[in-house]
């Protein structure tokens, strides 16, 4: 009776793409994701090689600049919304229901539909490349009034940032409710797992920063095409108004980035040292502090505009303020590795990776918050270098962290130990190869976003183009362990990390069941 | 390089077919660039104060870096190799001392204070452009840049001199490849040059690393920034802000000299503004037209209409054949002067090029690249401003 019961109770679910277009079950949704994600994120890679390849020599070989500047464009566009933030989206899914110890989002449905927006999101991106005139080429900062120039790519570019941020802000208020409403009974705010406290904030950044990136593009949207003139001098605008409103959301986006990678590297670390978190409450108000003082920096990204020059004072001080809550969060994950009994499975190589380089982006933004020096090294190749240390060595290698780290529980299979490695290992040296090198460009003045270079320049971009080809062979034998992992991996252990102190390990068998925690586990002792 | 080339195209003639001397000949053909390669490791050397001054500021926030470096990745690297399980360690079970982190909290604190002293006063110093000895304005167009000394009245264009066939890899990069202009700007030694800046388009960035500036040129507002060169010399920038398809090809040059050369150099331009640049009486023939056209037209068109007229549609429209190009002369014209009402990307050439200049473009489009066989006299582009 018991098997019966169990059979006709999962009928009414569908099966084959109809289950994943339907679903409402978190781990479905996470999935979904995390695939989307990975597909945008080999799409987006292919757009770096393009450019890559582009400036392997000085020259014009490869492509036209028009096709050049939609492929900047593009790649930053892709990578930030099309890879980085659903795959972190994709972490959340999966795993705060299950580290708080709910047995799903507090809105399934919801859940559904921000999910589902991103793959019309994602052709309207990419389709604008077929438009006539081709997508825009503008760079993914999207700077008013060159905006005004371009062809209708353009448009499609600023409806896929609408929905994609419907997306986020949708996702953004089922994460919240989740955390405040569904803990387990005994979980206190606390007690959460980092990880769950550094989405809760990423959340609040999403939900009061995305409005304010979707009102800059609509203003473009209507000087463009319904005669407003926003940004237009000539009609009393200011083309600087667009920059303030663009990055009073670009700054916080960093963070959103970045602070969700903290919480999975706050994970890890404590796991593979086999010692508690240090400084957990102080790693909470610092991460507080971190989205607090994103939304008062933004104009950072523009000493070059003109701004009074009191204003530049304010914001180098409050910039600098940013080193302090960073500073302790990086002497804390240290501390937690002090003294612990460490073990480097790749998730760890990869956690520790994120924190050497992370570290090094941490050190080249303390160079360029002095206002001086940031002027001389403001839209070259040392700003490229910087943000790529923060969001390739950082969100990626911490998504990667992530990956390896709870793909046992997800799939009940382990990956193969010793290619996860080499994993680690080519991608670390292939990023610094690519990415290093782009700082010496950048001192020596070569400007962001031009396809081609004067020749003093040759060197650097060679080798740079050389790393970036074998970090993206890298990231393909990234999907080979993955699909591996599913097809034939080994069974996973019912807890593969010993040192894993979560509830996802602790009261969850591996892999996790479809639904869990459907009666809450009671934390209170 | 000479030699490379040369082994380079003795091997290509005699084994044509085989893969390895094709590689073989990849790799040569690479080798030029990686010899004349430079390395770079750092700034580009300054020749003003404000600059040295910056590069100084930023040694001392990079042994800062180093200093908390050793510190930190010391302590990171010697908890990796020591407390390992691999070498038996236990795991201790502290997570929490208020001590010490206080201690990390106001050492930074102490650090970013004493690195925001030097950084105010150089702020501070670099934004200061009172008390300047002479005024340029700066106008960013797409793609080039135009000059005003204000005082003087003296006004050019600055063009990118680098040809189209070294960018497509036809002939040889010159040493200067895509940092050379036809007409520099000119400013003597020691003197304190205040640049303003605007723009006709969209915004450009007027950057000189050797001189240590760079200021955004927004269309509509006008901004400053300000030098003073303690060295003579030939100090290249370009435009850093994304301002479109030529972005990397809008050079700036700047010529420090003696003040007695700019004397020279500023009686000579003074000279050249006055003079007229044509006969108004003379006829032109064809020829003559089409000949500076074709150098017109490959410093200003080529860009987006392309080699021999072919345009890349539907942005940058065809002029061989095209409507325009093949219609009326005075559609033809007012295009050119006054730019496109319907596509942004055409710009009005009037303010930019001579009366003669545009008679011999229009010469070229409608006798070089269609063959319409009509020709406009200099002087009737005269005519056609004045209305």
């Amino acid at each position: 009776m018991e098997a019966v019961h169990d059979h006709s109770h999962d009928h009414h679910v569908p099966t084959g793409i109809m289950r994943y277009v339907t679903t409402t079950n978190h781990k479905d949704i996470g999935s979904l994701y995390l695939w989307f994600s990975f597909m945008m994120f080999l799409v987006g890679g292919v757009m770096a090689l393009v450019i890559r390849a582009e400036l392997f020599q000085p020259g014009l070989q490869v492509v036209q600049p028009e096709f050049f500047n939609q492929m900047t464009t593009l790649h930053g566009l892709v990578m930030v919304f099309g890879a980085i933030m659903p795959a972190f989206v994709g972490f959340a899914n999966w795993q705060i229901p299950m580290m708080i110890g709910a047995p799903d989002m507090a809105f399934p449905r919801m859940n559904n539909w921000s999910f589902w927006l991103l793959p019309p999101a994602g052709m309207l991106l990419l389709g604008s490349l077929l438009a006539p005139g081709g997508a825009g080429g503008v760079g993914w900062t999207m700077y008013a009034p060159l905006t005004i120039q371009q062809g209708m790519g353009m448009d499609m570019m600023i409806f896929a940032i609408h929905i994609l941020g419907m997306s986020s802000i949708m996702g953004s208020i089922n994460i919240i409710t989740t955390i405040l409403n569904m803990r387990a009974p005994g979980m206190t705010m606390m007690k959460m797992p980092l990880f769950v406290w550094t989405w809760l904030i990423t959340a609040y950044l999403l939900v009061a920063s995305m409005p304010v990136l979707a009102g800059a593009v609509t203003m473009t949207l209507t000087d463009r095409h319904f005669g407003t003139h926003f940004f237009n001098a000539a009609g009393g605008g200011d083309p600087v108004l667009y920059q303030h409103i663009f990055w009073f959301f670009g700054h916080p986006e960093v963070y959103i980035i970045a602070i969700p990678a903290f919480g999975v590297i706050s994970e890890v670390i404590p796991t593979f040292s086999r010692k508690p978190l240090f400084g957990y409450p102080s790693m909470v108000y610092a991460t507080g502090s971190i989205a607090i003082l994103s939304f008062l920096v933004w104009a950072h990204h523009m000493y070059t505009v003109g701004m009074p020059v009191e204003a530049q004072l304010y914001y180098m001080f409050a910039t600098m303020l940013i080193a302090i809550p960073t500073g302790v969060k990086v002497f804390n994950w240290v501390a937690t590795m002090w003294k612990g009994s460490m073990s480097f499975e790749t998730p760890m190589l990869f956690a520790q990776g994120f924190l050497f380089l992370f570290t090094i982006g941490g050190f080249t933004g303390l160079v360029l918050a002095v206002t001086p020096i940031d002027i001389q090294l403001h839209d070259t190749y040392y700003v490229v270098a910087h943000f790529h240390y923060v969001m390739v060595a950082g969100a990626l290698f911490a998504a990667f962290a992530g990956v390896y780290y709870w793909l046992p529980k997800w799939i009940g299979k382990m990956y193969d130990e010793k290619l996860g490695k080499i994993h680690f290992w080519l991608s670390l040296t292939f990023f610094n190869i690519t990415f290093f090198v782009q700082h010496f460009l950048g001192l020596a003045g070569m400007p962001r976003r031009i396809p081609d270079y004067a020749l003093q320049f040759a060197d650097w971009n060679m080798v740079s183009s050389i790393g970036a080809f074998g970090f993206g062979l890298s990231q393909v034998f990234f999907l080979y362990i993955l699909l591996k992992a599913i097809r034939s991996g080994e069974k996973a252990p019912e807890k593969p990390w010993d040192g894993a102190t979560t509830l996802e390990w602790t009261h969850l068998p591996t892999p996790a069941p479809y639904h869990s925690f459907e009666t809450p586990p009671d934390l209170r002792n | 390089m000479m030699v490379f080339t040369s082994i380079q195209s003795t091997l290509g003639g005699s084994m044509k077919s085989s893969v390895g001397v094709r590689a073989f000949g990849i790799i040569m053909a690479l080798l030029p660039a990686v010899a004349m390669a430079e390395w770079n490791l750092s700034f580009t050397p300054v020749v003003t104060i404000l600059g040295e001054e910056i590069q100084a500021v930023h040694n001392l926030v990079m042994w800062i870096i180093v200093g908390i470096s050793i510190v930190v990745f010391g302590a990171m690297f010697w908890s990796i190799l020591k407390h390992r399980k691999s070498v038996g360690h236990k795991a201790a079970n502290f997570h929490e001392n208020t001590t010490i982190e206080i201690i990390w909290t106001v050492i930074p604190v102490v650090i970013l204070i004493a690195m925001a002293f030097p950084a105010t006063r150089l702020l501070l110093a670099t934004r200061d452009s009172t008390a300047s000895d002479m005024t340029i304005k700066a106008t960013g167009y797409q793609w080039r840049w135009g000059y005003e000394y204000i005082d003087e009245g003296v006004k050019f264009y600055s063009t990118l001199a680098t040809p189209r066939n070294q960018i497509d890899g036809v002939a040889e990069k010159g040493d200067t490849y895509l940092l050379e202009v036809d007409n520099p700007v000119v400013v003597p030694v020691g003197k304190k040059v205040r640049i303003l800046t605007t723009a006709n388009d969209v915004i450009h960035s007027w950057s000189v690393p050797g001189l240590a500036v760079k200021q955004d040129a927004i269309p509509g507002f006008i901004r400053d920034i300000a030098f003073k060169a303690e060295k003579v010399g030939t100090f290249r920038g370009q435009c850093t802000e994304l301002c479109g398809k030529e972005h990397g090809f809008m050079p700036i040059v700047v010529e420090v000299v003696s003040e007695e050369d700019y004397e020279v150099w500023m009686q000579a331009k003074l000279a050249e503004s006055g003079a007229p640049s044509f006969d108004p009486n003379k006829n032109f023939s064809v020829a003559e037209l089409v000949a500076t056209g074709e150098q017109v037209y490959n410093a200003n068109c080529v860009a987006c209409h392309q080699e021999g007229g072919l345009g890349m549609p539907p942005t940058f429209p065809a002029i061989k054949g095209g409507k325009i190009a093949t219609g009326s002369m005075d559609g033809h014209l007012d295009i050119i002067l006054n730019g496109s009402s319907k596509n942004p990307m055409m710009a009005a050439w009037g303010p930019i090029l001579s009366d003669y200049d545009i008679a011999a473009v229009i010469a070229y489009q409608r006798n070089e690249i269609n063959s319409n066989g009509d020709i406009i006299q200099p002087r009737e582009i005269s005519a056609a401003r004045a209305n």
